[in-house]
């Protein structure tokens, strides 16, 4: 079958619309470049009624916002999950990875959790520190500039609190705790857990006329109407569009690799259009991976050449490799003097108010690197599941469990509201073996060879989790709370769950000056394709115990300004 | 009820009621729209599947009006609403088609159900005393202590009084009488401080003086160099 060619030449063509792609065309765009951006999912914009999910009830589906098609509930605003019809992949040697795609304009950003946090000054230099891993080959210095641009761009919430690995940066106010955060700041206290309050990038103040301010309806993960929080379409890409230069956006386009010529560079990509089923070519002079990190990982491994046989970018052998994602664990409790809770409205922000960034010294811990605290509780919205095991919480109160009847009503009222819980989120150590390749004997329904993963937490990961639940109890505990269900042990890991489940998987185009160690330099350019550039989580060289987001922006509008200066000059 | 009036019933009901109603001549686009005027945001993929679900059924007649039945003993009508006005048969009869693992232990727990009361009273469930009928749920509605495998007509009426209740406090009726306050839009300002009285708690004066002034939300953010907010 013929390819396709559109005769346009973009000045830059960027693949994928999530934090990397967003921010990468907007800084681009904003200098009056033409830009192609090609999205695997369908246009998304949260404020179109068609699309919105923001305040609707539960009733108004008819599974009640269970999670049967969207694995977050059916109103959380991700266009996939972890599985995908159509869009395979495998694992080897009984290992685990579980790898989330959301296809659509924005892609995670529209559902994420808003948690807006720096990287440290000793997160982009962990070795020094335990001589595990890696270290950045830039530093906090380096970045710095940009986190204050994204903050002052896109808005974050937070405060001012002065601690050495956690920056300070340029604030919206944040909103007052709710009742669980209230006990769970005295609970933390008393284990002496610092609680601060959170750093979300939801607008509690106007930032500017474009975006509308927070109304406190608890739905982030279903993505603003009002653009009052961070999603890439609505407060990047459109923004772009109204900007300098020409945004051209070609949704339900999945590139399959990038094209490249005699010298080995990069000309553009192609494209298979999932509504008519054929092959597309776009040209550009410079290619922008925002895939995601291992969406882009298969597409360079999957760009073979003569001048590139190994894939491109990948003389080092290293593209897919050191994939990490964040270690995480919860736990929850039950609190009895939150039971028959007064009624008002306390939806919040779409997550948690409060937060306890990492407070220990690993020097005095049988594992490296930290974590930070979530929590969650309060009287949110009933979905599918309110109601489950009405009155199984009675049998803490020596009444009895299960039975028929209007008692049910008022079991289901006495309990709402009456449990909480705390979620552990922490630093993984990148090894080279655990990792994506191409799997060679299968492909997706697009005739792409698709991705087969192996990945293994090592004990450090294990002790880190069994740390995370002894905090969980001790808080929980000191909040008042009855703890649910039971600690897990050895056997299940200590409740670490599977990697990639927290979301976070980075790492594998890492980051390097050296381009035998690392796939792109400290300008997520290729080593080895001077016009190919990484803008997603790919290069990071370690996942702090942080949220990647804003790390994937600044890094995204510090390599996009590279991009332009190196064009001008003529270099790329 | 007759089977003519069993017939009516699905012509009113859910999906059947589209395909004979098609048969007679209207779109079926705009009969689907009349029983289902559903707009929550799906995209065209996951429309066109929600379009097949709701146009297939999974109940027979009996088997509905045996769940109803059973909704209406778990959850008895009182002022507050009731099954009916929650909309919970249709919605279990949809979890059914939806998550298909739900419809061999329901429509099996239906039939052993209906089976006990036949060898106990040699009639229908639904068509025996409400005083039977409460003595056969009496048998299944308690989780048996330290067992780790509960039987099966234990399991079974657990999910049915899951579906049931989470069905009901779902629907509109049902949040109304829990009282969920939120899901419209508001200003957050703080814990009422009756709430935080009654708990003994209070705000930290220090932490408070970091919040946002809500008076001021809508002035646009302006900072100094070193990012203290001006306004």
């Amino acid at each position: 079958m013929q390819i396709i060619e559109n005769r346009t030449v973009y000045d830059v063509v960027i693949v994928g619309s999530g934090a990397g792609g967003g921010m990468a065309t907007k800084i681009l765009a904003d200098e009056g470049l033409n830009v192609a951006v090609v999205e695997a999912g369908p246009f998304f914009d949260p404020a179109d009624p068609a699309q919105q999910t923001q305040l609707k009830w539960p009733y108004e589906s008819p599974r009640r916002g269970a999670g049967t098609k969207r694995v977050f509930g059916e109103y959380d605003m991700a266009y996939g999950g972890w599985e995908i019809e159509g869009e395979p992949y495998n694992r080897v040697d009984g290992t685990q990875f579980d790898w989330f795609r959301s296809r659509m304009l924005g892609g995670r950003t529209n559902h994420w959790g808003r948690i807006s946090l720096r990287f440290g000054p000793r997160d982009f230099k962990g070795k020094d520190r335990d001589g595990l891993g890696e270290n950045w080959p830039i530093g906090y210095d380096d970045i710095k500039p940009y986190y204050d641009k994204v903050d002052k761009l896109i808005g974050v919430f937070g405060s001012k609190e002065n601690l050495p690995n956690e920056p300070d940066g340029f604030f919206l106010p944040p909103p007052k705790p709710r009742l669980h955060e209230l006990l769970y700041i005295e609970g933390a206290k008393k284990s002496n857990v610092t609680v601060i309050p959170s750093r979300l990038s939801v607008l509690t103040k106007r930032i500017n006329q474009e975006r509308g301010v927070c109304f406190y309806c608890n739905q982030c993960s279903r993505s603003c109407s009002v653009y009052a929080d961070f999603s890439s379409g609505s407060c990047l890409i459109f923004p772009a569009q109204k900007g300098k230069g020409q945004v051209d956006l070609y949704t339900n386009a999945m590139v399959k690799e990038v094209l490249t010529n005699e010298e080995g560079k990069a000309t553009g990509v192609a494209y298979i259009n999932k509504e008519d089923r054929r092959e597309y070519a776009l040209k550009g002079k410079v290619v922008v991976l925002a895939a995601s990190a291992c969406s882009s990982a298969r597409i360079l491994l999957n760009s073979k050449s003569a001048q590139h046989p190994n894939g491109l970018g990948n003389s080092s052998d290293l593209v897919g490799k050191y994939l990490h994602d964040s270690t995480g664990a919860d736990r929850m409790a039950f609190v009895p003097a939150l039971m028959n809770r007064k009624r008002y409205n306390e939806d919040g922000v779409g997550g948690m108010h409060v937060y306890s960034p990492w407070w220990l010294d690993n020097k005095t811990l049988d594992f490296p690197r930290g974590y930070h605290l979530e929590q969650w509780g309060g009287m949110g919205m009933p979905s599918y599941g309110t109601g489950f095991d009405p009155n199984g919480l009675n049998k803490f109160l020596g009444e009895k469990v299960g039975g028929y009847g209007n008692s049910l009503r008022e079991d289901v009222k006495k309990f709402y509201g009456a449990v909480v819980g705390i979620s552990g989120r922490g630093e993984a150590i990148a090894r080279k073996d655990n990792y994506c390749e191409i799997d060679p004997t299968t492909v997706d329904e697009f005739g792409i060879p698709v991705l087969r993963f192996h990945y293994k937490w090592s004990d450090f990961e294990k002790k880190q989790a069994k740390h995370m639940h002894d905090t969980f109890e001790e808080i929980l505990t000191n909040m008042g709370g009855i703890l649910l269900g039971d600690k897990p042990g050895a056997d299940r890991n200590y409740g670490l769950h599977n990697p990639g489940r927290i979301i976070h998987e980075v790492g594998t185009t890492r980051m390097g000056s050296d381009p035998k160690k690392s796939v792109v330099n400290e300008f997520e350019q290729l080593h080895d394709v001077d016009n190919v550039f990484v803008v997603d989580a790919g290069p990071f060289v370690s996942q702090a115990d942080k949220n990647p987001t804003w790390t994937i922006l600044a890094l995204a509008w510090r390599s996009a300004e590279y991009i332009i200066q190196e064009l001008k000059k003529q270099n790329i | 009820m007759d089977r003519r009036e069993s017939i009516k019933s699905i012509l009113l009901g859910t999906v059947a009621g589209g395909l004979l109603l098609e048969s007679c001549g209207e779109p079926a686009a705009e009969v689907t729209e009349k029983i289902w005027d559903y707009q929550y945001g799906r995209n065209a993929k996951e429309a066109a599947i929600d379009r097949a679900l709701l146009q297939s059924s999974f109940f027979s007649e009996e088997e509905r009006q045996l769940v109803d039945c059973l909704a209406n003993l778990i959850l008895p009508p009182n002022e507050a609403g009731n099954i009916t006005e929650a909309g919970v048969v249709p919605f279990i009869e949809f979890m059914m088609v939806d998550y298909p693992p739900f419809q061999l232990p329901m429509r099996g727990g239906l039939m052993a159900l209906n089976a006990k009361a036949n060898r106990s009273f040699g009639k229908a469930f639904i068509a025996s005393t409400e005083e039977e009928q409460k003595s056969l749920l009496d048998t299944m509605a308690y989780p048996l202590e330290g067992v780790e495998e509960q039987p099966q007509e234990v399991q079974f009426f657990s999910l049915l009084r899951n579906l049931v209740l989470t069905g009901y406090f779902t629907s509109a009726v049902g949040i109304k009488e829990l009282d969920y306050r939120g899901n419209t839009p508001h200003v957050w300002d703080g814990v009422p401080q009756e709430v935080l009285d009654d708990m003994g708690l209070a705000y930290d004066p220090e932490w408070i003086a970091k919040c946002v002034d809500q008076e001021k939300r809508n002035e646009t953010a302006v900072w100094d160099e070193d990012g203290n907010l001006l306004t």
